[in-house]
């Protein structure tokens, strides 16, 4: 069941992206096997979310290209993005607060579901079945979430590790392929920490989606993570397995500084 | 404050349902209405049906505010394009009169086809204005819909030869049912003649409204009633959900404007006249507040600020003006009749409508029945402790995969 599969989902190449005269993300490569949990990481505005909004096609890319599932992503909008297999959520929650836990994850199956508003005004067999089976399905995904005893609570209503966990399940209701998580453990104590990280765990496992993963927890990044990406200043300076990556040198330095140098290489740096 | 809610749950069944009584009573007396009216001779029918048809126009426009969260300020143009375009086709004064009779299109003379295609149209032209305003947000879309609700009137008032301009279009074709022509013919019920006036009218203006209702809140509970209030809550994070925002925001516009639609074709037939300053600016300003007033996003409550604004405009406004005459008269005191002579709240209207909204606003923004009624902190802090608790039994069976 766990075999892992060998497809690349998601094939990122020279991807870039200006903000004016700042380039934000620049010529990144990377990729995602399916079934793989990837992690991005990095300091404070190395690229990572920006990286991530590219992916899902908030922002258009400068350059470069992403190739999902063997197609290009090229100037697909948001909403046929996620018709194509990708979910995400959000690094500051953006859930729908004043619906119901149950009408969150119901949005998440939009693309999903086929109903015309015609169906709809006239109750047709089709749209009541399909309903119904939304209406099941987005409650077992509440429940995998352990949130489908407040289905008919506002979701603003929630505390902050549950509102995580919600737009977790939402973004699953897309059926997507790839998942991808800004921070999904920011902000939550160490018990909450851990339930989340068993909970990606599980749904890569039960669904099968690849999941890519933006997160300053290391030990949730070590924990979780098949393969790290490492972003600097908008480039990519690391890549490989978590040990790997903890011991390469440019990512000890971009997180905790340059090692204190000898006063000869200072001396030589001068010169140059 | 859950508590006052939560016993009378499980008390329902033995106890009467007074929420039911009183729902039912409501319904019994509006459809009973015509021939109460006429029994205790109160002539308020007439002010009934204008009421109805803004109500209606006012769960049109919540399709549009309340559920997609687009600020619309020109409601009224779609009111007038309904309007318009059923008098276009019905109308012995509209040019279309020349060849519709003798084409093959006769049939859209009709007045219940002329509706459908009102219908249409209205809901073209709501799709036509939500085109250009679809990358516009809040403030902006507020003014470009200004904009339309003003350019409608003034195209009705300059194409003359189609819409008879200032002069209006007079008279429109009437609506009919069976051999009965609505407000003029006397109506044969079971062999007996029965002048029935404007009762027809009522009903199917009721008729109308309740359809409505009912497609409105079918429309709510599906897929794109979902993607409406999506859109509204957080655009981008609906879009990461798939949402579409410019279909959606389309369908919002779109069908918004079709039950005006309907709407206009009604109230020109029930007028007979209509022309083109019925449809101005602040006839979309009093769509707009009925909807805010009662509560933006909830059916119920924009049918309860529609009646409230509504009634107190056309029937109680008057009323309790002569009330007051009357009054000051009978003391038999020059000075306090006349004093009471100058109370007048027809004329007063908009000043207590105006004040009644700054309070409104001030003291419950959310409007009188807000769509959902939130229940507040009492779980959050309850659950906070049992969510570690179930976060505890989560974490247990973690050794499993890998």
């Amino acid at each position: 069941m766990t075999a892992e599969g060998t497809g690349i989902v998601l094939d990122v190449t020279g991807l870039t992206k200006q903000f004016g005269g700042l380039t934000a993300v620049d010529s990144v490569d990377f990729r995602v096997q399916e079934r793989q949990i990837c992690s991005l990481i990095g300091p404070n505005g190395a690229g990572k979310t920006t990286l991530f909004n590219m992916v899902a096609g908030q922002y258009e890319p400068t350059s470069g290209d992403v190739v999902f599932d063997g197609r290009s992503l090229r100037g697909l909008r948001p909403h046929d993005i996620t018709a194509r297999g990708i979910g995400r959520t959000f690094q500051n929650i953006r859930l729908f607060t004043n619906e119901t836990l149950l009408e969150n994850v119901l949005v998440g199956m939009h693309s999903r579901l086929r109903s015309s508003p015609f169906a709809a005004l006239l109750r047709l067999p089709s749209q009541r079945r399909e309903e119904a089976e939304a209406h099941a399905r987005a409650m077992d995904l509440l429940k995998l979430v352990r949130l489908d005893r407040f289905a008919d609570e506002s979701a603003g209503n929630l505390p902050y590790g549950m509102q995580r966990r919600l737009e977790m399940a939402r973004a699953l209701a897309s059926q997507p392929k790839l998942l991808l998580l800004d921070e999904p453990t920011a902000g939550m104590n160490p018990q909450e920490t851990l339930a989340m990280t068993t909970l990606i765990r599980k749904v890569r496992d039960d669904f099968g989606v690849a999941v890519l993963l933006i997160e300053h927890d290391m030990q949730v990044v070590m924990d979780l993570s098949e393969r790290v990406t490492v972003l600097n200043y908008g480039q990519k300076i690391a890549e490989g397995t978590p040990r790997e990556v903890q011991r390469n040198d440019q990512v000890i330095e971009a997180y905790l500084g340059r090692r204190h140098k000898r006063p000869e290489d200072e001396v030589a740096g001068a010169h140059a | 404050m859950s508590q006052t809610l939560a016993p009378a749950m499980p008390t329902a069944s033995r106890q009467p349902n007074y929420g039911m009584l009183a729902r039912n009573l409501f319904i019994a007396v509006v459809l009973a209405y015509p021939f109460l009216d006429l029994a205790f001779g109160w002539q308020a029918l007439l002010a009934f049906i204008p009421m109805m048809l803004m109500i209606t126009l006012a769960m049109g426009l919540n399709i549009v505010v309340g559920y997609a969260g687009l600020l619309d300020l020109g409601y009224a143009a779609f009111y007038a394009i309904g309007a318009y375009a059923s008098a276009f086709f019905t109308s012995p004064v509209s040019p279309l009169n020349r060849i519709l009779p003798d084409s093959p299109f006769f049939w859209m003379q009709d007045f219940w086809v002329a509706m459908l295609l009102a219908v249409l149209v209205a809901g073209a032209s709501g799709a036509l204005l939500g085109a250009p305003t679809l990358r516009l947000r809040g403030d902006y879309l507020a003014l470009v819909t200004l904009g339309f609700g003003e350019i409608v009137p003034r195209l009705v008032k300059n194409l003359e030869p189609w819409t008879k301009g200032v002069k209006g279009m007079n008279p429109i074709g009437r609506p009919y049912l069976f051999d009965c022509t609505f407000g003029v013919d006397p109506c044969t019920i079971f062999g007996t003649q029965y002048k029935l006036g404007m009762i027809p009218y009522y009903y199917v203006t009721l008729a109308i409204g309740a359809l409505s209702i009912f497609l409105i809140i079918r429309l709510r509970d599906s897929r794109l009633g979902r993607a409406w209030a999506a859109i509204r809550d957080d655009e981008i994070a609906a879009q990461a959900m798939g949402v579409n925002p410019v279909t959606t925001k389309l369908w919002a516009f779109a069908l918004g404007a079709s039950f005006s639609g309907a709407t206009g074709a009604i109230f020109g037939a029930y007028l007979q006249t209509i022309s083109p300053d019925q449809f101005e600016y602040s006839t979309s300003v009093i769509v707009l507040c009925m909807v805010i007033l009662g509560g933006t996003g909830n059916v119920w409550g924009v049918m309860f600020g529609g009646l409230l604004i509504q009634s107190f405009d056309r029937i109680f406004a008057e009323r309790l003006t002569g009330w007051v005459h009357k009054f000051g008269a009978a003391t038999g005191v020059p000075a306090v009749a006349t004093l009471l002579n100058n109370f007048d709240l027809i004329r007063s209207r908009l000043f207590i409508f105006g004040l009644c909204l700054v309070l409104l606003m001030a003291l419950r923004p959310q409007g009188l029945l807000p769509a959902r009624k939130r229940r507040e902190t009492a779980l959050i802090d309850e659950t906070e402790e049992e969510a570690n608790a179930r976060l505890d039994a989560a974490v247990a069976p973690a050794g499993g995969p890998r």
